[in-house]
């Protein structure tokens, strides 16, 4: 193995129940039901899907979701909005988690 | 480029099977026709439009045009066929001399009759009767729309063509296309603005549905999805782009065997300008003539021959059968 990311491993994700398939199918199951269609239609799912795959630094779902949302017509401008939604969600995570250490300073500093 | 060159290039499909043997491994046999009930012609491929993903490479340069000797033929073949469907396709159709005489006397066969119009030139001088034409002939108008937007349509069309389109549409919205109960159909054609493939036809059925009136005041009947299929001017964007083999990939990724049962070759015969037939058009475009024995041209016609006929394959028909499947008339699959 020379890298661990490679474009063509998206291909492979229908093989990740491999060593693990009834596992493998109740999670396919379970992805296929909830990024189906449903009460949000699939432009929405698939924006969400986008957003969540950019801020997890996922390679694959980034270039499956960027191509899912132009397949279904979402524009740059709809999609550039997402990933600043997830981008704002992680920084106030990351904030609010300065919770604890701004309770931590105020127990511990005289 | 031309057909020689376009097919050796198909052939480059990295590690995906051949489309002919991955038919035999879902079917167990070659694809054949099941019926001749959709007559599609391809009356010329002049066009007023250059559009950048063109699988025929019809422009305002072209001079091929079908002759009304073969016009004619055409018409006793679905007169005598039991063809359910006349599908008039191009180039710009409303471009070849014969068009309205056509219509008239296809119209007195009473089969669903179909026009496919780039709607632009209806706005232009002399072609702005058609309306009137095709509303008299009770003509199916299908338009090709790439996008909702201005911007993302005229990248493919031309500048300028989004807004004529529209105008054109409105047009025929007021002679009663798209209106609910008129019995004017106004369908849309969508194809991707890239190298990638279309998504859900009922979901982007309905953004159409929303945005055009929304911001238009423009009503139509039904979206139909077409996927690319890379030929012509489309396999040339993908290869100067670099997208060829990513696109080949998820053509072959998305193969979808249900699909197989329901392509459109297998009801439909394509006529050439000059009177070949073909099994699509888009093996027309890439001069590949019904063979295995049966009649190539309209003025050798034999049901009997063609409806069972052996369809031709290569690699581009992997197009018609990835993810819900694309044909002429949209999607194949649920």
């Amino acid at each position: 193995m020379t890298h661990y990311f490679d474009t063509s491993d998206l291909e492979d994700f229908p093989n990740i129940g491999e060593f693990a398939l009834d596992s493998g199918k109740k999670f396919f199951d379970y992805y296929g039901a909830a990024t189906g269609a449903g009460k949000l239609t699939d432009r929405e799912k698939a924006l969400i899907a986008l957003a969540v795959a950019v801020t997890q630094n996922c390679p694959y779902c980034i270039d499956a979701y960027t191509t899912k949302c132009l397949s279904l017509g979402v524009s740059s401008e709809e999609m550039m909005e997402a990933v600043h939604t997830g981008a704002a969600m992680m920084a106030g995570v990351t904030l609010a988690h300065s919770t604890q250490m701004r309770k931590i300073i105020k127990k511990k500093e005289m | 480029m031309d057909c020689r060159e376009q097919l050796d290039i198909l052939q480059n499909i990295g590690d995906c099977p051949a489309f002919a043997e991955r038919i035999e491994d879902t079917i167990r046999s070659p694809l054949r026709a099941a019926a001749v009930d959709i007559l599609q012609l391809n009356i010329g491929k002049r066009c007023n439009l250059l559009c950048k993903h063109c699988h025929v490479g019809a422009g305002p340069h072209r001079t091929e045009a079908m002759s009304r000797l073969v016009l004619e033929q055409c018409l006793a073949i679905a007169g005598d066929s039991g063809i359910s469907t006349i599908d008039v396709t191009g180039g710009s159709p409303e471009m070849n001399p014969h068009l309205e005489w056509f219509l008239d006397e296809a119209a007195m066969l009473n089969r669903r009759l179909m026009v496919r119009s780039n709607c632009a030139i209806l706005l232009e001088e002399g072609y702005e009767r058609f309306i009137d034409i095709y509303a008299a002939n009770r003509v199916e108008i299908v338009t090709s729309l790439p996008d909702w937007r201005e911007q993302k349509t005229d990248a493919m069309r031309g500048r300028g063509i989004f807004a004529k389109i529209l105008e054109a549409m409105k047009r025929l919205n007021r002679r009663g296309y798209g209106a609910a109960g008129s019995g004017l159909i106004l369908d849309i054609v969508h194809n991707p603005a890239g190298a990638y493939l279309p998504g859900s036809q009922d979901s982007l059925e309905h953004e159409y549905r929303l945005r055009l009136a929304q911001d238009h005041s423009v009503s139509f009947n039904s979206l139909y999805c077409i996927t690319n299929i890379p030929i012509g001017r489309y396999l040339e964007f993908l290869i100067r782009s670099g997208n060829y083999s990513d696109y080949i990939r998820d053509l072959c990724g998305a193969y979808n065997p249900a699909a197989v049962e329901r392509v459109m070759c297998k009801t439909t015969l394509s006529v050439g300008w000059d009177g070949t037939l073909y099994d699509c058009d888009f093996n027309q475009m890439l001069d590949l003539p019904v063979d295995h024995g049966a009649p190539n041209s309209v003025f050798d016609f034999d049901l009997e021959l063609l409806r069972n006929r052996p369809i031709v394959v290569n690699n581009h028909c992997y197009g018609c059968v990835a993810g819900a499947g694309s044909s002429c008339q949209g999607t194949i699959t649920a």
